[in-house]
């Protein structure tokens, strides 16, 4: 049952995006390690690295496409599930340290024993195994979506009511996590990481591996996504966008898939700040800032809202480009971003996936007989 | 409450008031299984505010509200009582735009309506024959495939109508099903609704006085939402309180 429902959800344009996954998470490790450094076709470390962090940026566009996209929930607090997976990633990173710290306490990460603590916090405990963590990683921003969207759903929030109160769920979040009484490394976060399953972090190869992990999580991402959205389940989702009162009295509990969508878009958003923070070797309370969720919101759109494939790619572009403009042109990059946004909206309404979609669309359709448009025609006249 | 039993839907001393505003005023209202009622009234009469009231989306100050006898609709909420076979076709058409007419017939479908059922739903040559049956009934058969947003005014009434039959409703309402359609589409509808009615309830609330004389059933008048009449066209159109309320106008 479980390949007839993959056969369904994956088409052509499926196929060459999971190949392309497939032969970056090939080819970069490949041109990392056995490269010769002198080489001109030699990726560098930082670049590894820096890739690996453009696809963590491309699963969370994944998942904010996913709500937005495809069930018109614009969450404008998407990057509060990512920093949550990610500080779940960085407590077992904390964790592993040990004794390792400036302090060289073997419990307690150096931030706590600054601060006098002398034991453990609870919420602490479990985060020495990776298994729990990884659990956390899906757990914590997954019950964090629920109780949120069953209280937002069930009220009947929508609109820009919601995307204003998760802007204002995950700044809440972020001036929490800058307190130091709340333990988790304040102002400064968690950083100083050492190794993740008792590899180096600073190794080529557990950098290549984390990278390659990114691109499966991608995947895998993508897969799930076109799982649930060529279901009927999806099809209820897009009735939800477009007609929700309609979806309702059809006999559909609006609440209950929207609940479901936001939870596993959650979830995903989480998987995706995991990979990032053992790539960036940071988490601080900057990751909840408001500002990085419209980052992401704008680069969904850029790359073509409710096309998936095209979130990823919005992702890449608008990290890439972040990336230069801070090199180069620090003070411009805002302005940049935002007339990246309005020009956008003004030129390509369906982002440039949707663009392509629709040059591809109109190139099919020229190859096929006049028979069948004639036959169109026809239906239009009726 | 003798009517109670016999009755589809039964509306009793219904009061509905939005900010001091009586939208509803001590409404009563019987419907018999298979039977095909016009209701009519001015603006502000209550027709919509009754349907409200009916599927769910409004809950009534004070008053009974039951369906098929024995289940209390004030108590369920929307996605509840249109399982239970109330389907409702609102004013302005409202159908699933970026979905195709087989799609939005699919959706509506009598069935799965649960989160995991959908998910791992798969469409069957039954369902598949149903739609085929309903394309035929709206006369969309070859506008299957196209998408909903193509569709004319006249097209999309038609397809919502489809998607309250593929429901399976024991009741339908439908709330001005002609408004904003030329004269053909206008008979093709009264037509269609007629087919309709022979083998459910159906509530049709209008404006359009031809139309109401061509479904040719019993018509109730609201005026300041309670029942002011009830009867044959002929026999309220007679009835002088009608007549200064609304047709005198």
């Amino acid at each position: 049952m479980i390949t007839r429902m993959l056969i369904r959800s994956l088409d052509k344009g499926s196929y060459w995006f999971l190949g392309l996954l497939a032969l970056i998470a090939l080819l970069v490790p490949i041109l990392h390690l056995l490269l010769p450094p002198e080489s001109a076709l030699h990726v560098p470390g930082y670049a590894v690295a820096l890739m690996g962090k453009y696809l963590c940026y491309g699963l969370l566009a994944l998942s904010v496409d996913l709500v937005w996209g495809y069930c018109g929930i614009l969450s404008l607090g998407h990057g509060a599930f990512f920093a949550l997976g990610g500080y779940a990633m960085g407590m077992y990173l904390m964790r592993q340290i040990g004794d390792r710290g400036v302090y060289a306490n073997p419990e307690l990460p150096d931030f706590m024993v600054f601060l006098n603590w002398s034991e453990l916090p609870w919420y602490w405990y479990g985060f020495d195994s990776f298994a729990f963590a990884l659990a956390m990683v899906v757990l914590a921003p997954g019950i964090l979506a629920f109780v949120f969207g069953w209280l937002a759903f069930r009220s009947r929030v929508t609109g820009v009511y919601l995307s204003i109160i998760t802007q204002a769920l995950t700044y809440a979040l972020m001036l929490a996590f800058f307190r130091n009484e709340m333990g988790f490394g304040g102002n400064n976060g968690l950083t100083d990481f050492k190794d993740i399953l008792g590899f180096s972090l600073q190794s080529d190869s557990t950098r290549t591996a984390l990278f390659a992990a990114s691109a499966i999580a991608v995947g895998l991402g993508y897969i799930l996504c076109r799982l649930i959205t060529r279901s009927r389940a999806g099809m209820v989702l897009a009735a939800i966008r477009d007609a929700e009162s309609r979806t309702r009295f059809l006999g559909y509990r609006v609440e209950h898939y929207k609940l479901m969508v936001f939870v596993v878009s959650a979830c995903l958003a989480g998987v995706a700040g995991a990979l990032y923070v053992p790539q960036v070797g940071i988490i601080n309370p900057g990751e909840f800032a408001p500002a990085n969720s419209i980052e992401i919101v704008i680069a969904v759109a850029v790359g073509g809202r409710g096309t998936l494939i095209g979130a990823v790619l919005g992702a890449v572009l608008i990290s890439y480009a972040k990336t230069w403009f801070t090199g180069e042109l620090p003070e411009l990059w805002l302005f940049a971003l935002g007339g990246l946004f309005v020009a956008v909206t003004l030129f390509l309404p369906k982002g440039i996936a949707g663009f392509l979609l629709a040059r591809w669309q109109a190139f099919a359709e020229r190859k096929t007989a006049p028979g069948t448009a004639v036959a169109t025609n026809e239906g239009a006249a009726q | 409450m003798s009517d109670l039993p016999s009755s589809v839907l039964y509306l009793d001393g219904i009061n509905v008031s939005f900010d001091g505003f009586k939208a509803l005023n001590n409404l009563s209202l019987y419907i018999e299984p298979g039977e095909m009622r016009a209701i009519i009234g001015p603006n502000g009469a209550g027709k919509t505010t009754m349907m409200d009231v009916i599927t769910g989306k409004t809950k009534p100050d004070s008053g009974e509200v039951f369906f098929d006898g024995a289940v209390d609709l004030a108590k369920l909420d929307e996605a509840d009582i249109a399982q239970l076979g109330i389907g409702r076709k609102f004013q302005k058409p409202t159908v699933f735009e970026s979905q195709s007419v087989a799609d939005n017939l699919q959706l509506a479908l009598s069935g799965v309506r649960g989160v995991l059922e959908t998910f791992l739903w798969s469409a069957s040559a039954k369902d598949e024959a149903r739609i085929d049956e309903l394309l035929e009934i709206i006369r969309l058969t070859r506008l299957r495939d196209r998408m909903a947003n193509s569709l004319s005014h006249g097209q999309k009434q038609w397809l919502e109508i489809g998607m309250l039959l593929a429901q399976d409703p024991k009741v339908l309402l439908v709330d001005e099903p002609v408004a904003g359609m030329t004269d053909s589409e206008t008979v093709e509808t009264a037509r269609l609704l007629r087919e309709i009615a022979q083998n459910h309830s159906v509530i049709v609330v209008e404006h359009d006085m031809s139309f109401v004389r061509d479904l040719d059933v019993k018509v109730t008048v609201l005026a300041e939402g309670s029942v002011l009449a009830e009867g044959s066209l002929e026999s309220v159109s007679a009835d002088e309180r009608v007549i200064e309320s609304y047709l005198g106008r």
